[in-house]
């Protein structure tokens, strides 16, 4: 079972991505933003950072990446694609995943502990949650604040895509969302960082493992 | 040569943290009777040649792509010549 890590120029994320797959089971693979091939790989991690600079809008210039093009057939084919922070911005810009992601509405950039309710936990990513379970898992971003229009949420709460909701609203995003996934719920967008939360020593919890570990029996069922 | 102006602007319904920022320089620095900023993005892209109606159409679909993301954003393409320039 191979977990790819994609590491775009500007990824901060990307070691902790990979050693948070390991802590679950997995073995983590580098992938590199020019190169077009997945190296086999079960599923993947677009991890947090400022890829590109953030340059025109933050994961706007990650998108035409060579690993993008292949990321984003596969995607629509069923690979489970996890997207944090800069990683959910990408998916956003690529269409993976509708609505964008701006700047914090306090225009601050925010790292703090955040709970979070999970409330679908039927994606490739969640199964191992309890529905409505709670977590506190890092939060550490400048474009955190989740928009769309208001048909887009609507139809998101009423497929239940709505995977993950901040308790206590940190950013501005529309309807304290904080993760949503596409119909098929391979796909999953998540501003706060789990990788962040797989060991007691560095994180405040453990609570992010569940991420890693799901996707792990998600793969094993299909 | 001539250039291709692309202006770019948060949807009317996407709240604009920058806008907002600078709206309350105004206030701070007395710049009175102003009701909101909005913040948004110039490209000037020269081109090397004339812009044909060809060339234009390229540039619209660049923005489109790239420059602009359609979920928040609108934006407004014209062009300027050279001679336009110079006139003014």
């Amino acid at each position: 079972m191979k977990v790819g890590v994609v590491t775009f120029p500007g990824s901060l994320d990307d070691v902790d991505a990979r050693r948070a797959a390991a802590v679950a089971g997995a073995e983590a693979v580098a992938l590199w933003h020019g190169d077009a091939d997945l190296h086999g790989v079960d599923a993947v991690v677009l991890p947090g950072g400022f890829s590109y600079g953030d340059y025109l809008r933050a994961g706007a210039i990650s998108r035409f990446a060579p690993v993008m093009e292949t990321i984003i057939k596969k995607a629509g084919e069923g690979l489970p694609v996890l997207g944090i922070c800069n990683g959910f911005q990408v998916l956003c810009e690529s269409h993976l995943l509708p609505g964008a992601l701006i700047k914090n509405h306090h225009r601050k950039f925010i790292c703090k502990d955040q709970g979070l309710r999970i409330e679908n936990n039927r994606t490739a990513w969640t199964s191992d949650y309890d529905a409505n379970h709670e977590i506190t898992i890092v939060l550490k971003n400048q474009d955190g604040s989740f928009v769309a229009d208001e048909a887009t949420l609507d139809r998101l709460e009423g497929e239940g895509r709505v995977v993950a909701r901040y308790l206590g609203n940190p950013n501005g995003s529309y309807r304290d969302i904080a993760g949503i996934t596409n119909e098929r719920g391979n796909v999953v967008g998540l501003m706060p960082h789990p990788e962040h939360a797989v060991e007691t020593l560095t994180g405040p919890t453990t609570d992010g493992l569940g991420f890693f570990t799901s996707v792990l029996k998600a793969v094993v069922a299909s | 040569m001539a250039r291709v102006v692309v202006d770019v602007m948060l949807k009317p319904e996407i709240l604009d943290p920058q806008g907002k920022a600078v709206h309350g320089a105004f206030g701070r620095l007395g710049f009175d009777g102003v009701a909101d900023v909005r913040q948004g993005k110039r490209f000037e892209i020269t081109l090397d040649g004339e812009a044909t109606e060809e060339r234009v159409a390229e540039i619209r679909k660049a923005a489109d792509t790239l420059l602009a993301n359609s979920v928040i954003e609108d934006f407004t393409l014209h062009v300027e010549t050279a001679d336009v320039e110079a006139g003014q």
